[in-house]
């Protein structure tokens, strides 16, 4: 029911507090020795929201592995069926660091406008319902 | 992994640059400190950081060490100081300012981007809060 009222913006906002998270982490290790910078892969999160082909507007959910501590792995990376994937480095450092800070601070700029954005999308959504809900 | 993790992520890191930048202002105030043998002397100190997965998700830093410089101690001749040798030698610290300057710029640096990575993630958590308000 909420999947049809909120479309792919639920979701949506899962995979970007996920990303973010993963992208403050990355900020957060910028001068740890061998922290290897991570990224969610929009391309997987969108593929698994869309659901499985020929399905109009599934939501495919991949099997999740059963977690009894939060520190323990899901199947997939993320809850949301995104992959959690090293990033490529540009120019790695010596002692195996390959945050790269520019990038990461500019992802996760990018990353909290498109947050606002899903919000919004999901305020006026609401407001919507509301208006259809209150008849006036 | 919530928006709430980032706030433990981000107050690991703060914690951690902080302790280098106080490791820093040890090293710039014992620059100029001198002993009678070169293994009383001062040596740089510098804190060497470790990943850390947080209880609930995000990847923190904690500091695993502190590590001494190698370098050498200079020998300083200063036969006036009390506490020179018998051969007038007092041994000054191995502490290279410009290494410390560096330090403290990148640690302040890191400082602030991770007070504003938790300043954006406070203001996205509250504007989650007011949805459909």
């Amino acid at each position: 029911m909420s999947d049809r009222i909120f479309g792919i913006h639920g979701q949506a906002l899962l995979y970007r507090s996920e990303r973010m998270g993963i992208l403050s982490s990355n900020i957060a290790n910028a001068d740890t020795p061998e922290y290897k910078a991570r990224d969610l892969s929009f391309g997987d999160a969108l593929r698994a929201a869309a659901g499985p082909a020929g399905q109009e507007g599934g939501v495919g959910q991949p099997l999740a592995l059963q977690r009894n501590s939060p520190g323990q792995l899901t199947a997939a990376g993320a809850g949301n069926g995104a992959q959690e994937l090293y990033r490529i480095p540009d120019q790695p450092a010596l002692d195996g660091n390959t945050v790269d800070m520019e990038r990461e601070r500019v992802r996760f700029t990018e990353n909290a406008v498109a947050y606002q954005t899903t919000l919004s999308f999901l305020n006026s959504r609401i407001k919507g319902i509301n208006s259809a809900l209150t008849g006036q | 992994m919530s928006l709430f993790s980032i706030f433990n992520v981000a107050s690991s890191a703060m914690s951690a640059q902080s302790l280098r930048l106080n490791a820093t202002a040890s090293n710039m105030a014992n620059a100029n400190s001198v002993a009678t043998k070169p293994e009383d002397a001062y040596k740089a100190r510098e804190p060497v950081f470790q990943q850390v997965l947080e209880q609930n998700g995000g990847t923190g830093v904690r500091v695993m060490g502190i590590t001494q410089s190698n370098a050498a101690n200079p020998a300083l001749y200063q036969p006036g100081n009390p506490l020179a040798n018998k051969d007038g030698y007092v041994y000054s610290s191995n502490v290279n300012p410009v290494e410390e300057m560096v330090n403290m710029l990148s640690a302040s640096r890191s400082y602030q981007t991770n007070v504003q990575v938790m300043d954006t993630a406070k203001n996205l958590a509250l504007r989650t809060l007011q949805l459909g308000q």
